[in-house]
């Protein structure tokens, strides 16, 4: 005789046992629905970069916490002279060219937004550029001012406003060897500024792009992790600034 | 048989290159330059290998006349002591294990075409060679190697005239290790960037291989310690060249004044213990996930409990960075900082015996295939237990002033963080070698080879902490002048003896490595009947991997001895179910 209990069709069992999931995610693994197999997905590569830049930063940072430390440890040491038996206390703060440094903070600060315009024009670009090739449609005054350019020539006249300020310091005297202090001014400053260096040659490159005729979209990977890389680069002068003026 | 699902995928981000230069030299394929890494560390190992071997004869025969390098003076024993640890650890222990094999496997393991910059790829191995060349280098130059050890205590590190080998030799040491940092930061960041933004569909971070999952912890310790190393480097380099005072306190050499005065030795100690100690689960972590993965794979079991497994390595990762004071007890800081570094190192034996019994337990009733890479597996949890006991002794304050100084200190960490190691390397080199070079290394050498080098280890090594116990000091280029290492010296002629059976063994391994890759059995695509994707692809696997695809992901990596399967293990890729069990 049939039966009326209704049957109850029993879950599917899968042979996976760590991580049971049925159906792998659409989203989550990296290549995952891609929208349009065949082209170079920049969308995916930008992604891509910055994330890349935030892991970079990360040991540029450790750099930089690996001086502090030495900096505060430094300048809280006594130090044994063994000639007059004495514990002796030999930091010297050094008066810092407080004027010239404020000015380059404000160079760089502009030159923060400068990159942010240049970044958020190619922005722009990449995304009207479909429309562009449309015949008939023109966009004539979109995004002719040469703000990679400018920022270029801002990040050139904030590391020469550095170059005074180590004359200035030298012209008083206080070099590179004179004390514990001086070496941590020259120390921090410098590896500042050879980090900078390294973001104008970035640009440097993405200027090149246009010289060699590489495509928008690429440009616009290297001007917007560069872009991010300089706001960085603001921050953590001002970070400098701070420690110095403020725990010297 | 398991079929195999993939997905359409954009074409590779770079074509296959034709030339020689662009294929094998400076190639932008993950393949090659995991391959250069690892024949780097190859060459490094063998270099490094040498050294020691010198350092063994001269304890013994120390007035020997050596063939072309005469006779070993006191310096230059300090010298041969300072590269071997040099060259090991960063261009064996960091090079081989993570840049060799992480590079190599890491995208297959996670489904990918290559690393996510392949052009950073590149440079960081170039880097890394440059910095390899770079300390070479210093055995040419007027005065030869230095001496400070591979720790660059300063004060002598930092002065010119403390020994022959601290002028240009010295230099080139720390211009060596800066640059390596730059190479091993470009990695870290090639590694963690392709592992959170590469996997392939359905590769969940839980269902990548431990092996990646090693990969990837030790991706983020190089990131973190890379940077404060290299920070250490360029304050030594300035203190040596422009007269700085970061960690030369006020003193003189034969009677003049340094011109130093003010800096503190102990900033050095702290700066790079910070980064040294995070170096050891560098060394010792992606051996951690080749054994767990290997374990697994041999004993035809799930791993047991992967999520613990994981969990104790993320741990270590934290805890590695709060231990570095521990090498710094006998360095006159404080007794509370002592015992404040004291804590968290007797806490990381936690999660390192939390793995080692997930180790036993995957073993633990398993069907287990003795291969040569199974073998080397055992042999790694052997070492690492044999090698892990001692460590509390020396995390004890109290101990370790008494141990610090003495060859206990050399059994232990030769033990847990050197051969361990390597053995994870010889695991990985027997297991992949079918993948990379597409035939089989003989499996009757690779017994011979494990045999010889475990007992031979434990043979060099054991005693070493007898010696220790008994107040044998470190570092002593003569021991025959001293009286009261007199009666021990019957133990140190083992030790050399034992040296040489077994650096006589790697010659076996050397053999079995070059003779296989041309004259080897054929593999097949899946010898060991794995499930992770390396296996789903053809041998050695094409430039962008999956030829073309992408593999689908269903399975955890661990699907072994599934019942109602029809062979005994799952596919990664496999997307049967099987109804019931």
């Amino acid at each position: 005789m049939a039966s009326f209990t209704p049957t109850i069709p029993a879950p599917r069992r899968t042979t996976s046992r760590g991580n049971r999931a049925d159906l792998p995610p659409v989203v989550g693994g990296g290549d995952g629905g891609r929208p349009d197999p065949g082209a170079p997905d920049y969308g995916a590569r930008l992604r891509r970069a910055r994330l890349g830049l935030v892991i970079a930063l990360t040991p540029i940072m450790m750099l930089f916490v690996a001086f502090t430390s030495a900096y505060i440890v430094r300048q809280g040491l006594p130090t044994f002279d063994p000639r007059t038996n004495t514990v002796v206390h030999d930091w010297i703060p050094v008066p810092l060219p407080t004027l010239l440094f404020l000015i380059n903070t404000c160079v760089l600060l502009l030159s923060s937004v400068t990159i942010e315009c240049a970044r958020r024009q190619l922005a722009r670009q990449v995304a009207l550029e479909p429309v562009q090739s449309i015949p008939g449609v023109s966009l004539a005054t979109e995004g002719k001012f040469p703000w990679l350019a400018v920022t270029i020539v801002l990040g050139l006249c904030f590391l020469s406003g550095q170059w005074l300020a180590w004359s200035d310091l030298a012209a008083r005297g206080f070099y590179v060897a004179t004390g514990p202090s001086s070496s941590f001014v020259y120390l921090l400053t410098g590896a500042h500024a050879v980090h900078l260096f390294g973001g104008i040659l970035a640009l440097l490159v993405a200027g090149a792009a246009v010289v060699f005729n590489r495509p928008l979209a690429s440009r616009r990977i290297v001007v917007d992790v560069t872009a991010w890389y300089w706001h960085f680069m603001a921050l953590l002068w001002i970070y400098i600034l701070a420690l110095l003026e403020f725990a010297h | 048989m398991a079929t195999h699902e993939f997905a359409a995928r954009e074409p590779h981000a770079h074509a296959a290159p034709q030339g020689f230069i662009r294929k094998y030299v400076f190639s932008l394929d993950h393949k090659i330059i995991g391959l250069q890494y690892y024949f780097l560390a190859l060459a490094a190992v063998f270099v490094g290998m040498f050294l020691s071997l010198l350092m063994r004869i001269h304890l013994i025969w120390p007035t020997a006349v050596l063939p072309f390098l005469g006779e070993i003076k006191p310096e230059t024993y300090l010298s041969l002591v300072t590269m071997h640890g040099t060259i090991m650890v960063f261009f064996v222990l960091t090079t081989a294990p993570q840049g060799g094999f992480g590079n190599y496997f890491l995208p297959i393991q996670i489904g990918a075409p290559d690393m996510a910059f392949p052009v950073l790829n590149m440079l960081s191995f170039w880097v890394t060679f440059l910095a390899f060349l770079t300390l070479i280098a210093s055995f040419f130059v007027i005065g030869g190697a230095p001496l400070h050890g591979w720790t660059g205590y300063p004060p002598l590190s930092a002065l010119r005239s403390s020994g022959p080998g601290e002028g240009l030799g010295a230099d080139l040491w720390i211009t060596s290790i800066a640059v390596f940092c730059i190479g091993a930061l470009l990695g870290s960041l090639n590694f963690i960037t392709t592992t959170l933004d590469m996997r392939a569909r359905g590769m969940t971070l839980m269902r990548m291989p431990l092996t990646c999952w090693a990969w990837f912890c030790t991706a983020i310790i190089g990131l973190l310690a890379f940077g404060v190393l290299l920070s250490a480097g360029i304050l030594l380099l300035m203190d040596r060249n422009l007269g700085t005072s970061f960690y030369l306190p006020l003193g003189t050499i034969n009677g003049q004044l340094t011109g130093h005065k003010g800096g503190s030795p102990l900033l050095w100690q702290h700066l790079f213990w910070f980064f040294g100690h995070p170096e050891v689960y560098i060394a010792i972590l992606p051996a951690m996930g080749v054994c767990s993965h290997l374990l697994s794979v041999g004993s035809r079991k799930p791993v047991f409990s992967y999520k613990t497994i994981v969990l104790a390595m993320l741990s270590i990762v934290v805890l590695g960075f709060g231990v570095w004071g521990h090498h710094m007890f006998v360095s006159g800081m404080s007794p509370y900082s002592g015992y404040a570094f004291s804590v968290p190192t007797m806490a990381i034996t936690v999660p390192s015996a939390v793995l080692s019994f997930a180790w036993l337990a995957t073993l633990w009733r398993g069907n287990i295939r003795f291969t040569t890479p199974s073998l080397f597996g055992i042999g790694f949890v052997s070492l690492f237990v044999a090698g892990g006991v001692s460590g509390p002794f020396l995390a004890q304050p109290a101990l370790d002033i008494q141990l610090h100084d003495t060859y206990f200190v050399i059994g232990h960490f030769h033990l847990i963080m050197a051969v361990a190691a390597i053995f994870g390397i010889f695991a990985a080199t027997y297991h992949w070698f079918p993948k990379m070079f597409g035939r089989r290394m003989s499996e009757s050498l690779g017994r011979w080879h494990f045999f010889i080098t475990l007992i031979g280890t434990y043979a060099i090594f054991v005693p070493m902490h007898y010696l220790g116990i008994a107040g044998h000091p470190r570092r002593y280029s003569q021991l025959t002048e001293v009286d009261y290492l007199r009666d021990l010296f019957p133990v140190q002629k083992f030790i050399t003896y034992a040296a040489f059976v077994t650096i006589a063994g790697q010659l076996i391994f050397l053999f079995n490595m070059f003779w296989s890759m041309f004259r080897g059995k054929k593999a097949s695509d899946n010898p060991w009947e794995a499930t992770t994707l390396e296996w789903t692809t053809a041998t050695p696997p094409p430039h962008d991997n999956f030829a073309g695809h992408t593999p689908v992901v269903h399975n955890g990596p661990y699907e072994y001895s599934v019942p109602g399967a029809p062979d005994d293990y799952v596919m990664q890729t496999d997307p049967a179910t099987v109804a019931g069990h």
